[in-house]
This record gives structure tokens, C-alpha cells and sequence, in this order.
């Protein structure tokens, strides 16, 4: 039941802002996931998302705490450590009504979930990924991630001899259609593009550059707010346009490129940096690895394909979610058992 | 050559074995094989006959040796016999070793080329010209090596006397649809058999007499059976994995899906059935489907419940609901991936770290895989937690015959779960409360509107509101709720069945070593030993077992594995009458025979 009250404002279901919010968050003050909550809670009161659809799944870690700040309306899943994704998979073939949010860190998702990220996002599966990507364990006090730099230094002093598995090229090349890096710091990006987020039908990679404040934000950090404040190149102004049957609203022309998406909302992308065009999939790649050779952080939408079928559909599911379905329409009538039992004498 | 056979001799004071004897045939895998030694089943089957096939087959694709052993059984003992009164030696390979070990007497059926008559004199040769014959009777060079097995079983039809008109009913039936191959077979299995007629004599060592035993029966494998109870429980999500032997379980599952369940108007599916990247991400598939109010399944072997051993232990802890069908092999690690055994009892007993308990169902025969796969989706909603059916290779993927499957009355338990409406009117609702003192809690499903029942599943600690919780008394309510709901439990998971000769000495089994166990009850008293045969068809033990251990003297424990799993938890849960259990074990792979029950058992008797 929306609380709205006379002074706080309400979005077109009659809920506030307020409707949205979770539990109290335990993390460490200044944590750059407590920000990129802040926007997820934002970004579903500003799309009139129904709390009671939203399913939040998660893993082990920090970032996978998060599902429980956000949403209580909605049901949460804190599972085990790299299996979110097919906690996600189970639950959003059973109701496909669901509105999936995943959350997920660079450890859970690049390490010892690797496989099931990399098997989710081919399979189309329809949810949001958010990664909240500090290249650091957090909580178990700080150690390498997949998604550390070489040559980075840990609080302690150690160096990372290895190279980073970057999760925006890897969601490309396995044909995610919507790819996006983020800064936690960015919140008017990072909202414009949870909003289109939610408007899209398969799976979402979200690659959210977040600081640990405990672990990871000195100088050295490729990782820290001053280093991604310093080396964070917008590509470009991003609006979201969520579909309304009674508005159109009309988007500047010029530099502006519009995605429509299936449901009829809209993407208006404003190049600012350079010309860049996330549909173009080989010129994401190439944008991409070019920017990280030069230590940058691209951020923006990446990559967009707004016509891949999720799973749900690739499946032929019928429209009522399986859950749902009862005897009449599951357990086949007596004269089925007998055909079956005839045909094995 | 062949027409001077003399008439194979029969060994002094030897009687006819009338619908009562064992073959073993011999050839090389891929190469049409099974589908021979279906036929010869079937067509003894149809003459009324009981019986049984157990498939020895390697792990390979193509070219390795592999054994079918045919059992006919007018008593209708259908454990694989360790004896076998007729060889059929195809493979070149293992034909001297398969000669070094048959039983005196033997009528061997061979390739002739392999030239094996000269190898032992205490068994009857019959050669025969394969290759010869195939070439006569097949036009297609290429089909031949596929079709020169069919010629053994023209051959043996005519030796066993086996109505030729049943052997052509059971290739139609075992390829069916499939006109051209029937017929090249059906001319094939001929060609064998009017060979066989004009060359062969008469022998009298083993015969096929025309029965009514099998009237109204059905073959029948306990993967399929196991689908079918999952298709008539409405089983909604799959996630699986291949691995042997349980692949053809949700492959079964698949071809009936796609008949029986569609939506008439729309074609649209009502089962969401999808093969997940490994074991771990199957589980995960079934718990979360089932956390959400699918009913959930998957099917997998040893290795891929240690996989899901993580899982399975949140499932238990966050309390999902899911069926995780166990069709059990030989390990440990890799093991025997062909060969048979009871190897994980233990193991799907308390999967998971920490304190876990699960329920386990243990079907005996084909109609229990159906019943109890029907069953367990009721069980794993009811009690909201991983409940595994417990099978094993030898149920699993060989032929048996069986009633046919009655249909399932009883509706659906859906279990306790909190609609819209419940949900506003329930008084201080708490997902972990035990309002009705039965340990199992109320739920909500995702999704549901209104407002109220949304809570945060955790694998951590958590209370009886689903709030995380350190605190040690939350910690300890949660797992005694839970081990108060496997008590709760006891009541509901099949009792066992019984089949008493009114004797204080006991023998437990259960699953696949049934048929061997009955007829081991039936040998030993010949010898002059009366048991009472308890078989365990679940866990927890129920009261059933509490009293069957108390009263009896000695209880003998069949199964098959090396460390007496079963009789473990036995004596973990009875460590009063823990001296009682005496372990009869056969592990060595192959299914276990009656002969090796009766021997353990005598052993025992004599000390």
C-alpha cells in the first residue's frame, strides 16, 4: 500500500521515495555501494516500479549485503558466494513476472562466479547485474580481485601481478545486449541508466566502479574516488524516457541518438566525448580496450541491443508464470497414464 | 561345416530348464547391440515368460566390450543370476576370457571365424556364419555391422523355441515407426533363425515354453518411470546437467513434455526445462524455482550431488523446496560411471556442511519410481526443503517389468503458502514461526500483491521474522525447528514393507537389491533358515524400522557398498541395538545376486 503523505511527492503508482528504501545499511561509512543503493531506490520510484515485482538476488560479499537496503516490498535471496545468477535463472523462469535485480561484486561475479555469469548472460536472462566493482575483497579484509589492475598496491603493500578480467568486453562478446560501466560517485548517470535498465527485457550488465573505503581508496588504487574522479570520461549525456501511453515527449534532434526499446521507452544519448554509437558493437570493443590502455575509465551506456529475446521467451513459456499454474492445467488425465502405459506392453 | 553338429549333450541327470535360465551376450558397443538384446527380451517377455536384462556396459561410445545378461525366470526372480547357461560371443576381443569363465555346460553361441571350440570340453559349441548370413539377408554393406547382432537372435529363438512371430511383434515395437529398419531387421532376425532351423539339431539344456505371466505387463526403466511421476506430479522448472546414468531421466522428461505439456490453444510450454552450465548452477536453478513456487526438479549421479552439496545445505537452511532425483553409480570420484551401485546413502542422508538432515525416498520397483517421484514433489513443498529420490543404475537404466502404473489420485499438496488475502489478514506474520508445532513454517511467494509477505532468505543466520541474526538462541531455534521438522516428517514418507517368514532373524534392504533379496529368502530356507525381510523405502527411519530393530535378534543389512552406509545411520539412530546390524555387501559394480546374500548370510549363521 503506497504511504503517501500530502508533503512528500509521489510517482504515478502513489508511492514516495520512502516506498523504496530497505533496511539500514551496515556497511562501512562513505562505501560506494551505499550509493549505487541510493540510485537503484531512486531510479524504481522514478520508473512507478511495483515494489511487490521486484525479486533481489545476490551472493557473498559486501555488494551482496545490499539487496536488503532497498526494495523491502519486494523478496530478497542472499545465496551463495558466485551463484546469484542461477538463483535468478530459477526464480524468473518460475514467475516471469518478476522484476530481477542481481547484485553482484568483481569477486562473486569474476571469480568464483564466473562460469555462472558468463552462462546467465548468454542465456538472456531477464535481469539487472550490477556489479559494484571495488577489485578488492572486502569482506574478508582485503585481497585481490579478478578485477584488480596489474601492478596495483593493496592497502598492505602488495602488488597485483595479474591482469584484470574487464566485465563490460566479456558481457559483449557473450552478446549481452545492454553493457554499461558506471561510476558510484556519478549519481545523475548512474540513475539515467538504472531507469533504462529497468525497461529492458533481458539481461543487464552493469559494471559499477565503486571505491572501498576501507580497502581500496589509496592514492595508488586504480580504484579509488580520486583516481576514477580523475580518469572518468562520460561518454555522454544519457535520458531516459520511460513509455507512457498519454505523453510523448519529444527529444532534441542534433547530436542526440534515440534507442527505442520493446515496451516503447527511449534512451536519448548525447555524445559529449567523442562520436560514439552504442549500437555498434565492434566499436564498442575497440572504444573500450582503447580506453583502458590508456587507464581510463569509459563509463556510460556501452553497448545497447534492444531486441534480444530473455529466456522466458526463448523458452515459448506460457503467459501465466509457472508458479502459478495448478493441477487442471499440470497433471495429464487418466486416459494420458493409459496411451503411456499401452505403449510401453 | 555347421550341418554336422552333433546334438549339444546335456551333463548327466541334467533336467531341462524351462523358463528358467540366464544368457549373456557378448558383443562391442555401438554396434546395434541393444537393440538385438532388447528384442530377444522382449519376445520372451511376450511369450508370457518373466524377465529381466541387465545392460554391462562400458563408458565409451563406440568399441569397448560390453555384456547383456537376459534372465528368464518362471518363478519371477528377476536379480541378475551370477550363472548363465548360454553365452552369445560376438566381440573378438573378450570371447576367450567370456569362454575361461562361463559355467560348465554352457551352450556357446559364437561368431564362426573365432574358432572357440577347442578352448574347453565341458561346454556345447554352436558356430554360426554370421557374416555369411548377414551378407545374404541385408542388401546394404553398410547396415550389416549393425544388423548381424539381429541374426543371433533369430538363432536363438529357434534354439530356445521362442515363437518367431514374437520376435518379429518385438522389433516392430522396439523400433517403432521406423519402417525400413523393422524390415531389414525382421529379414535379418529370420535369416538367423531358418539357418538355425536347417543346420542346428535340437538341444534340451534350455527352453522357452509359452506362459501367461507377463499378460498386461509393461518394460519399463525407472529413469522413465521416475519422468513420468514428475510429469503427472506437474513438475514446472528443470535444471540439469548430463551424467551418467541419470541423463535419461530429464531426456525421458523432454519427449514427454513435448507431448503432454503444451497448452492445447496457444502451443505455448508449461515447463520451463533448461541445461544448465554444471551441477551447481542446476541446483541453484531448482531451489530458487521452487523458492518462487515452481515445482522444481533436477537429475544427477554422485558426483553431481557433491557438487550441489552447498546448495542442497541452503536449501535445507533457507527452507526451498526442491526434487533432486540421485540415480547412483560406483564411486568414489569417476569411479564405474557404467556400472551400478547403492554408493551414495550417506552422502544424500546429510548432504551438506553443518548439521543437515534430509528426506530421502528409496523405490524398490518401477511402480515406486513412479509413485515416489509423484510423491516427492508433494514432500518438498510440504515440508519446504531438498528432498532426494534415491535410485541407482540397475533401477535406473535397465528393463524391468512392472504392473502398470496406477494412476495418482491424491491432489497436489502445495504446502503451507500464504496467499494475498492470508497474507492481510495474518497476525504478526514471521516466514521461520512454527505457529501449528510441526516445525514447518508459513511462506510467501515473490510476486504476490497487497503489500505484505516479502521477506529476505538468507543462508545466514537468520530469526523467526527472517531478520539477520548473531544471536545464539535465534540460531539455536532455527535448527531444532528444523530437526522438529524432520520428526514431523516421520509420518509422512512411505512406511516399509515387509516380507515376513515369522523368524527373530531380520535382513533390511532396500532400493535395487529387492528382487535379490526375495529370492535369497527363498534359497536360504531351503537351507532351512526362516527371515523376516524388512525394505526400507525412505528417510527418516520411521516407527515401522524402530520396532523391527528392537524385536529382532540379528538384522542383516543387504547393500551395496563397501562401507554399510545404510547400517551406519543405522546404528547412529539405534546405537542400542548397534551390535545387531551385520553388513551383506556386494560393491564390485555389477548389480548384486541372490546367491551372494545367501552366502554372506549362512556365513554369519555359522560363527
Amino acid at each position: 500500500m503506497p504511504t503517501a503523505t500530502p508533503s512528500a511527492p509521489t510517482n504515478q503508482l502513489g508511492f514516495t521515495k520512502q516506498d523504496y528504501v530497505g533496511s539500514k545499511s551496515t556497511l562501512c561509512a562513505g562505501c560506494g555501494h551505499d550509493a549505487i543503493t541510493a540510485q537503484i531506490i531512486n531510479a524504481a520510484f522514478e520508473s512507478n516500479i511495483e515494489g511487490y515485482r521486484v525479486t533481489k538476488y545476490s551472493g557473498i560479499g559486501c555488494s551482496s549485503k545490499t539487496p536488503a537496503y532497498f526494495i523491502n516490498q519486494g523478496w530478497g535471496f542472499n545465496s551463495v558466494h558466485g551463484r546469484m545468477p542461477a538463483i535468478a535463472t530459477g526464480s524468473s523462469l518460475a514467475n516471469r513476472n518478476l522484476i530481477n535485480i542481481g547484485v553482484s561484486g568483481d569477486g562473486d561475479s569474476m571469480s568464483i562466479g564466473m562460469g555462472q555469469f558468463v552462462h546467465a548472460v548468454r542465456r538472456n536472462i531477464p535481469m539487472i547485474y550490477i556489479i559494484e566493482d571495488n577489485g578488492v575483497y572486502g569482506l574478508t579484509k582485503g585481497q585481490f580481485s579478478a578485477t584488480a589492475d596489474k601492478g596495483s598496491f593493496l592497502k598492505s603493500g602488495a602488488v597485483n601481478d595479474l591482469p584484470p578480467v574487464d566485465p563490460c568486453t566479456l558481457a559483449i562478446e557473450l552478446g549481452c545486449g545492454f553493457v554499461a560501466r558506471c561510476f558510484s560517485g556519478n549519481p545523475k548517470q548512474l540513475s539515467a541508466i538504472l531507469k533504462s535498465a529497468f525497461a529492458y527485457q533481458g539481461t543487464v550488465v552493469l559494471d559499477i566502479i565503486s571505491p572501498c573505503v576501507t580497502f581500496n581508496n589509496h592514492d595508488a588504487s586504480t580504484r579509488s574516488y580520486k583516481h576514477v574522479k580523475d580518469h572518468d570520461f562520460p561518454l555522454h549525456d544519457l535520458g531516459f524516457i520511460q513509455y507512457s501511453e498519454v505523453e510523448d515527449v519529444d527529444i532534441a534532434a542534433g547530436a542526440t541518438e534515440v534507442v527505442t526499446f520493446p515496451d516503447g521507452s527511449r534512451v536519448a544519448i548525447k555524445a559529449i566525448h567523442e562520436d560514439y554509437d552504442p549500437t555498434d558493437r565492434f566499436g564498442a570493443m575497440k572504444a573500450i580496450h582503447q580506453s583502458m590502455a590508456k587507464g581510463e575509465f569509459l563509463t556510460g551506456l556501452l553497448y545497447i541491443n534492444p531486441t534480444q529475446p530473455p529466456l522466458t521467451e526463448v523458452l515459448n513459456l506460457v503467459d501465466e508464470p509457472l508458479a502459478s499454474l495448478g493441477e487442471a492445467q499440470l497433471k495429464p488425465s487418466p486416459a494420458v497414464l493409459e496411451e503411456i502405459m499401452r505403449s510401453l506392453m | 561345416m555347421t550341418a554336422s553338429l552333433a546334438a549339444p549333450s546335456m551333463p548327466v541327470g541334467a533336467k531341462t530348464r524351462i523358463n528358467d535360465f540366464s544368457i549373456q551376450v557378448a558383443t562391442v558397443n555401438g554396434s546395434g547391440s541393444q537393440t538385438a538384446n532388447s528384442v530377444l527380451l522382449r519376445a520372451i517377455f511376450q511369450m508370457g515368460v518373466f524377465v529381466s536384462g541387465k545392460n554391462l556396459f562400458p563408458s565409451n561410445i563406440a568399441g569397448l566390450p560390453t555384456w547383456f545378461t537376459i534372465r528368464a525366470s518362471a518363478k519371477g526372480y528377476v536379480a541378475r543370476k551370477a550363472s548363465n547357461e548360454m553365452l552369445i560371443l560376438m566381440n573378438p576381443e573378450t570371447a576367450k576370457e567370456d569362454i575361461a569363465k562361463s559355467d560348465p555346460g554352457a551352450l556357446v553361441i559364437y561368431d564362426e571365424p573365432l574358432q572357440l571350440d577347442k578352448l574347453r570340453a565341458d561346454l556345447s559349441y554352436i558356430p554360426v556364419p554370421f557374416q555369411k548370413l548377414v551378407t545374404a539377408s541385408c542388401p546394404e554393406p553398410k547396415l550389416h555391422k549393425l544388423v548381424k547382432n539381429m541374426i543371433y537372435v533369430g538363432v536363438a529363438a529357434r534354439l530356445l523355441s521362442v515363437d518367431m512371430a514374437e520376435v518379429r511383434n518385438a522389433i516392430s515395437k522396439q523400433l517403432k515407426g521406423k519402417a525400413k529398419a523393422i524390415e531389414i531387421n525382421q529379414a535379418a532376425a529370420t535369416a538367423g533363425y531358418d539357418w538355425a532351423m536347417e543346420n542346428l539339431p535340437d538341444q534340451d539344456h534350455i527352453k522357452v515354453v509359452r506362459d501367461n505371466k507377463t499378460q498386461g505387463l509393461i518394460i519399463v526403466d525407472g529413469n522413465e518411470a521416475c519422468a513420468l511421476g514428475a510429469l503427472f506430479a506437474g513438475v514446472t522448472v528443470v535444471g540439469w546437467y548430463p551424467i551418467t546414468p541419470a541423463s535419461s531421466l530429464v531426456e525421458t522428461f523432454i519427449d514427454y513434455a513435448e507431448e503432454y505439456r503444451k497448452d492445447p490453444k496457444t502451443g505455448k510450454s508449461t515447463v520451463a526445462i533448461v541445461q544448465m552450465e554444471d551441477e551447481l548452477a542446476s541446483a541453484g536453478v531448482v531451489l530458487a524455482a521452487g523458492w518462487a513456487g515452481a515445482r522444481s526438479m533436477t537429475s544427477t549421479a554422485g558426483p553431481g550431488v557433491s557438487l550441489m552439496s552447498e546448495f542442497i545445505g541452503l536449501g535445507y537452511y533457507v527452507e526451498a523446496p526442491g526434487v533432486f532425483f540421485n540415480v547412483a553409480r560406483t564411486g568414489p570420484s569417476t569411479g564405474l560411471p557404467t556400472r551400478t551401485q547403492q554408493s551414495d546413502v550417506e552422502l544424500c542422508a546429510k548432504c551438506s556442511h553443518g548439521d543437515t538432515q534430509h528426506i530421502n525416498l528409496y523405490p524398490g520397483n518401477m511402480e515406486e519410481c513412479f509413485q515416489f517421484a509423484y510423491d516427492a514433489f508433494d514432500l518438498a513443498e510440504r515440508f519446504q526443503t531438498p528432498i532426494f529420490v534415491v535410485t541407482d543404475l540397475d533401477l535406473g537404466m535397465q528393463n524391468w517389468s512392472s504392473k502398470p502404473f496406477a494412476y495418482p489420485a491424491t491432489p497436489y499438496d502445495r504446502g503451507k503458502v500464504l496467499n494475498q488475502q492470508q497474507l492481510a489478514e495474518a497476525i504478526d506474520w514471521g516466514r521461520y514461526k512454527d505457529v501449528d508445532g510441526d516445525g514447518i513454517c508459513y511462506r510467501s511467494l515473490p510476486g504476490t500483491p497487497g503489500g505484505k509477505g516479502a521477506y529476505f532468505t538468507r543462508g545466514s543466520g537468520h530469526n523467526d521474522y527472517a531478520q539477520y541474526s548473531e544471536k545464539p538462541e535465534d540460531y539455536v531455534a532455527v535448527v531444532d525447528r528444523l530437526k522438529r521438522k524432520y520428526e514431523t516428517a516421520k509420518t509422512h514418507v512411505p512406511a516399509p514393507v515387509f516380507r515376513n517368514q515369522g523368524s527373530s532373524k531380520g535382513i533390511l534392504a532396500f532400493g535395487s537389491s529387492d528382487p535379490a533379496v526375495i529370492e535369497a529368502q527363498d534359497l536360504l530356507v531351503e537351507r532351512g533358515l526362516k527371515t523376516d525381510y524388512l525394505r526400507l523405502r525412505a528417510l527418516p527411519f520411521t516407527a515401522g524400522i524402530d520396532a523391527f530393530v528392537k524385536e529382532k535378534q540379528v538384522v542383516y543389512v543387504v547393500e551395496q557398498n563397501r562401507d554399510g552406509q545404510m547400517a551406519n545411520l543405522l546404528r547412529e539412530t539405534y546405537p542400542e541395538q548397534a551390535t545387531k546390524f551385520k553388513s551383506v555387501l556386494h560393491y564390485n559394480g555389477h548389480a548384486i545376486d541372490a546367491q551372494c546374500i545367501v552366502d554372506q548370510i549362512t556365513a554369519f549363521e555359522q560363527k
